[in-house]
Parts: structure tokens; C-alpha cells; sequence
């Protein structure tokens, strides 16, 4: 093992127990809110993990739920890392997800291999340039990333709902959707039932080469450069707006493969406004997953189990199931104090 | 043409400045917490709190200016939070706002649940009803348009002056000034920053929240999930169109409301425009406004920069 990865093991150790630490604050917190609505928090929270994990068909849903969380949550980690706040991962979702579906159904009577690999690039291709117009404002413009994410989040939401209404209708137009993809772009699937395909793994492999790209090549390292101070990194001669570009380009076709996966991996037909949140989870995944791309796989299977589990705690014990988004907002919260106060401790010590 | 005709009407006005409203009191906030050098992209989830507190504070009170009372409250409880966590803490002001969105979204969507019960929660509350003002309301063309308004819509206008006064006039002002340009140069001279934020930063969640409960008690007169629709994120933007200034911010929320009005009436006459590009239309004017003056405009020198004692 290289020194540099050595030297990461004890990094990596504190930012996990500060990500444990936040969930456990989280939950205890949400507890309280669970008694004020008349429930019992431990049978509330019992009923979210078999939801969750407790039986095949369960853990099936919560798998195929982690893929696109994974890739929104490595779409705002990548993004972070540049020091960009991308919030627009719900759009650039959109766009992949209108790119692949397109490839799979209109580009036809190609080998399932080719088929999937252009619906795939596809995906990316079109979120990058969702989340590029971001990345050029933001580097030629000086327009904040986070104001116009947000509004692009609008307008390709807005854009896929005309589409789905109209040009792109499944014949004979009455329902709002777009056809299925050809059987050649549909991924492999493991288990039928709960719509979990080989995504899962394109995932996986996907936050093992962001890993790469941002710790052992010279983009990444030019790209943290950038992030933890624009000045420095100027100053050293990297062209500061070409990498800030490049990371929200990057970041958005990881955020179009989000889409690309409910696409070409279970889903098959383009519905107006399919996405529960996914994009708007990614925050929390990747804030959770502390922006590293291995703590995203873990954080994202955390958060798809959450949302998995609530249908079962809402079914069973009655409480909505946004008590999640209350989970969510507290883990952001706590990671934040816990952090600052770490920090705070070290710096008397040292 | 007869569209056009359509649009230019006292309804068409009246309804602009009725959606200006809730937009003006959250751009008065941010324009006054970004001025102290916070960001808070946490107004969306404030307002949203905010129309929540305001429809249980109306309901349970039974009057909806005390519901209002409790909105603004609410607002600048979730403010202090916010202020907790990036002024005292010194963390990212822009993960503490995300955090505050996410947990206004969820709590506000699991009360609304658990105190009107699944069946009930679109429970009409006691709310606004337009005031005409004695004489001015009978002006040809402008009375309907100015003066037959909710009265919240008379005091977010009022806010307008009374904020240019504070920031330019007093010495409150230059203090706000200063410690969003240099916090360092204002400690030295006996303003204590920190003091000045939070200061800053909770008024900004008041008027935010007297935004939200304007959407509930003035419009909606129920709680809605995700009611308040993005116009948080719409006041950001408003802020920077408008410069930090309240009278900037004051017209871009009044191209907004005009923009929202026309994709009502768009969707009512009909204008042969896909409904989607009517819903889309303010967030493209915005993107647009940004382009046009984005680069230009310079926001307060400390933004975001926590400040540390040293």
C-alpha cells in the first residue's frame, strides 16, 4: 500500500465515526418526534429496518434504490470537492434519463452491448451538458452555481413533462409516457421483482473510478486543488475556470447516469416526473458519505434503505413517511456541529 | 391580440403585485442577512415551516393575524438555528442551508400529518381577505390595483422604505455594512460581528417566515405540501438581480410576480403555449436576468466567510 493511502486509513476512521455519530443523533432526535405523534420510536424504527433489509424482496428494493442514489451522491461529492454546490442533480437526472431513453428506443437493431453502451454514454453526455451550462456560467460569468442548478432543476423537469405530454408520447398518445426501450438497451436484471439489473454494479464500479480520478490522477489533484483554495491553486497556474467547469460537467453526467439507470435498469419508459428526490438526496448522501466516493456507496444504501423502510413504518405504525427527510436534515445538521466541534477540540490540542 | 388585451387588466395587475408579495418579504431578509455577510439558501425551507406554524397559530388561536404572528416567529426560530450553526459554529453556511431545506420540507409535510390528521389536512383557516382603503379604492384603474389588497401586501410595500432608511440612513446600517464587507475592520472598532449576524440572520428568518405565512393565510388559506414552490430559491436570485438593494429587490420581485401572473392567466385564456413552458417561464427569466447582470454584480466582500475571533 503507497504511503498517501496509508496515510488516509486515519482520515477516513474519524470521518466515519462522525458520519455514526450524526445518524445516531439523527435518530435519537427524530425519536422525540415520534413520541409527540403518539408511536413508539422502537417499533417505529423496527418496522424501517425489516421494511428495509428484513426479507429478500426488501433488500432487493433498497439495492435497487442505492443505484441512483450512488450516482447523485457522487455527482455533489465530485462537484464538492471543487468547492461547487451542485443542487442540480434532479435536473441533470432528467437529462440523462431523456437521453438514454431516446437512444434505447429510437436507436435500434444494434447489439445489446453496443446498445447499452451508447444509452449509457448518452445518459452522461446529456447531464454533463445540463450541468456544463452551470459550470460555464458559474466560470465565465461569476453566477452563483447554486441559484442557476436550481432553476435549470425547473426547467428540465418542466421540459421532459412537455415531452412526455407531447412529441415524445407512446402511440396512441393517451397516457403521459414515453414507449418502452428496446429490449438490446435493457441492463441484465438480478432479481425481477424489485427491478434490481446490473446497475448496481455499473454504480459501484463508477464511484471506484471517481476514487481514481480524484486521488491518483493529475485532474483530480488540480481539481481538490481548486477546492480547498481557488487563490493557491491560481496562483500554482492551474486555470482555475476550465476545472470549474469541468468538475460541474463532470458532476452533472454522473447525475445523468442517475437517470441513465432507472432508464435502461428497471423503469424502461420515461414518465413526467418520475424521480422521487433522488437528485435532492445526493446532497445528503454525498454530505454523508463526507464526499468521498466509497463513504457515497455506504451513505446512498443508508438513505435508499431509509426511503424503503418508511412505506413499511408508514404502512405499519401510521407515521408519514417525511419523517425521513426530518432524519435527513439532521444528519446534515449534526455532521456539521460534530465537525466543527472535532475541529475546534483539535486545535486546543495542537 | 385578444390575449394581450387580457393581460392588460387592473385583475392582471393587482394579481403581480399580490404574487410580488411573499417573494418581497423573503428578498428583504436575504437582502439583509447577505449584507451581514450570511447566506441562508435555507429561506425556501423557513417559508415553508413558516406557512405551516401560520396555519396551526391561525387555527388554533382562531385569528389570522396571530397565525401570522406565529409564522414570523417560526421563521426566525429556524433563522437562529441556521445562525447557530454558521456563525456560532463557523460551519458552511451553504450545507447549514441545505440541512434547514431538507428539514423544513419533511417537518412541515409530517405536522401537517400528525396535528390535521391524513384526511384533513387541507383544512381551510381563518385568513386575509383583501381590504379596500376608504377613497383610494375608488380611483379609476389604480384602486383596484393598489389599494384593494390583503394588508400584509400594504406592509411588505411599506417594509420597503423603512429598510432603505435603516441600511442608508442609520448607523445600524453602516454597521450591517461593515461587517459584511470587513468584519475584521468592524471588530476593531468595537462592532462585535458575531452580535451583528445574528442579528441580521434571525430578522432575516422573521420576514422570510411573514413570506410563508402570506403564501398559507393570504393565498392558499391551507397547508400544501411543498407549497412554497422554489419562490426561496426566486428571492435569492431577486437579491442579486435587485443588487442588495431593497428597491432593486423590490422591482425584480415585481418582474417575478408579473411572470407568475401571466402563467395563471396563461393557463386560463389559454395563449396556444404548452402549459410546461408557462410553468417553466419565471425560472428562465431568472437564468436570464442572472446572465444579463450576474457577472456585474458584486455581492458583500465577507460573504460566507465565517467569522472567527482571533
Amino acid at each position: 500500500m503507497s504511503q498517501a493511502a496509508t496515510a488516509r486509513i486515519p482520515e477516513v476512521l474519524r470521518a466515519t465515526s462522525i458520519s455514526l455519530a450524526a445518524i445516531v443523533l439523527a435518530l435519537a432526535a427524530s425519536a422525540v418526534l415520534i413520541l409527540l405523534a403518539g408511536a413508539d420510536p422502537l417499533a417505529a424504527y423496527w418496522a424501517l429496518l425489516q421494511g428495509a433489509v428484513g426479507d429478500g424482496f426488501a433488500l432487493g428494493n433498497t439495492l435497487a434504490r442505492t443505484t441512483p442514489l450512488i450516482f447523485t451522491g457522487l455527482a455533489v461529492a465530485f462537484a464538492f470537492r471543487c468547492n461547487l454546490l451542485n443542487i442540480g442533480a434532479e435536473g441533470q437526472l432528467y437529462a440523462g434519463a431523456l437521453a438514454s431513453v431516446v437512444i434505447g428506443i429510437y436507436l435500434t437493431g444494434l447489439p445489446a452491448v453496443l446498445h447499452i453502451a451508447f444509452a449509457i454514454a448518452g445518459g452522461f453526455l446529456a447531464g454533463a451538458a445540463w450541468g456544463g451550462i452551470a459550470g460555464y456560467l458559474r466560470a465565465a460569468r461569476g453566477i452563483n452555481e447554486i441559484i442557476s442548478t436550481i432553476m435549470l432543476n425547473f426547467v428540465a423537469i418542466f421540459f421532459v413533462s412537455y415531452l412526455v405530454h407531447g412529441p415524445l408520447a407512446e402511440p396512441p398518445g393517451f397516457f403521459h409516457q414515453t414507449a418502452m426501450v428496446a429490449e438490446s438497451a435493457r441492463l441484465p436484471v438480478l432479481y425481477a421483482k424489485s427491478d434490481l439489473s446490473i446497475a448496481i454494479f455499473i454504480a459501484v464500479g463508477f464511484a471506484l473510478v471517481t476514487a481514481y480520478v480524484l486521488w491518483r490522477t493529475p485532474f483530480g489533484l488540480k481539481l481538490r486543488a481548486v477546492g480547498e483554495s481557488t487563490g493557491t491553486a491560481r496562483f500554482a497556474g492551474v486555470p482555475v475556470n476550465r476545472y470549474v467547469f469541468g468538475a460541474m460537467s463532470v458532476s452533472g453526467g454522473l447525475a445523468g447516469l442517475a437517470g441513465t439507470a432507472e432508464m435502461i435498469g428497471g423503469q424502461y419508459r420515461l414518465l413526467d416526473f418520475f424521480s422521487p428526490g433522488y437528485g435532492f438526496d445526493g446532497i445528503a448522501v454525498a454530505f454523508l458519505g463526507r464526499s468521498d466516493p466509497i463513504g457515497v456507496v455506504f451513505a446512498a444504501f443508508l438513505f435508499a434503505a431509509l426511503r424503503v423502510g418508511a412505506n413499511h413504518m408508514q404502512r405499519t405504525t401510521g407515521l408519514p413517511t417525511s419523517l425521513i427527510l426530518v432524519i435527513q436534515g439532521m444528519v446534515i445538521l449534526f455532521i456539521l456541529c460534530v465537525a466543527v466541534l472535532e475541529w475546534y477540540r483539535r486545535r486546543q490540542r495542537g | 391580440m385578444d390575449v394581450f388585451l387580457g393581460v392588460l387588466d387592473p385583475d392582471y395587475f393587482a394579481a403581480t403585485i399580490r404574487l410580488a408579495t411573499p417573494l418581497l418579504f423573503a428578498t428583504l431578509g436575504g437582502i439583509l442577512n447577505e449584507r451581514a455577510g450570511i447566506i441562508n439558501i435555507g429561506l425556501e425551507g423557513t417559508m415553508l415551516m413558516a406557512a405551516l406554524t401560520g396555519v396551526f397559530g391561525a387555527w388554533f388561536i382562531g385569528s389570522p393575524w396571530l397565525g401570522f404572528a406565529c409564522g414570523v416567529l417560526a421563521g426566525a426560530l429556524i433563522a437562529w438555528i441556521h445562525g447557530f450553526v454558521s456563525i456560532s459554529l463557523g460551519a458552511n453556511q451553504i450545507v447549514s442551508g441545505t440541512a434547514i431545506n431538507l428539514l423544513g420540507l419533511g417537518l412541515s409535510s409530517f405536522l401537517i400529518r400528525i396535528v390535521f390528521g391524513l384526511k384533513e389536512q387541507q383544512r381551510v383557516v381563518p385568513h386575509f381577505d383583501p381590504v379596500s382603503l376608504p377613497l383610494l379604492a375608488d380611483l379609476p384603474l389604480l384602486g383596484p390595483v393598489l389599494f384593494h389588497q390583503h394588508a400584509l401586501v400594504y406592509l411588505a410595500f411599506l417594509l420597503v422604505p423603512l429598510m432603505w432608511v435603516i441600511l442608508f440612513r442609520t448607523r445600524w446600517g453602516l454597521m450591517i455594512t461593515a461587517v459584511g464587507e470587513h468584519p475584521q475592520a468592524a471588530s476593531s472598532v468595537g462592532v462585535d460581528p458575531l452580535r451583528v449576524r445574528y442579528a441580521c440572520t434571525v430578522l432575516s428568518g422573521a420576514l422570510a417566515g411573514a413570506g410563508g405565512a402570506f403564501l398559507s393565510l393570504g393565498q392558499l388559506h391551507f397547508f400544501q405540501d411543498e407549497m412554497v414552490a422554489g419562490r426561496g430559491f426566486i428571492a435569492l436570485a431577486a437579491l442579486i438581480f435587485g443588487r442588495w438593494h431593497p428597491v432593486g429587490g423590490m422591482i425584480a420581485c415585481l418582474i417575478f410576480g408579473a411572470a407568475d401572473a401571466l402563467q395563471f392567466r396563461g393557463q386560463a385564456v389559454g395563449l396556444g403555449v404548452p402549459h410546461q413552458f408557462m410553468l417553466m417561464f419565471p425560472y428562465v427569466l431568472t437564468l436570464a436576468i442572472l446572465v444579463v447582470v450576474g457577472g456585474k454584480s458584486q455581492g458583500p466582500a465577507a460573504i460566507g466567510i465565517p467569522f472567527r475571533k482571533t
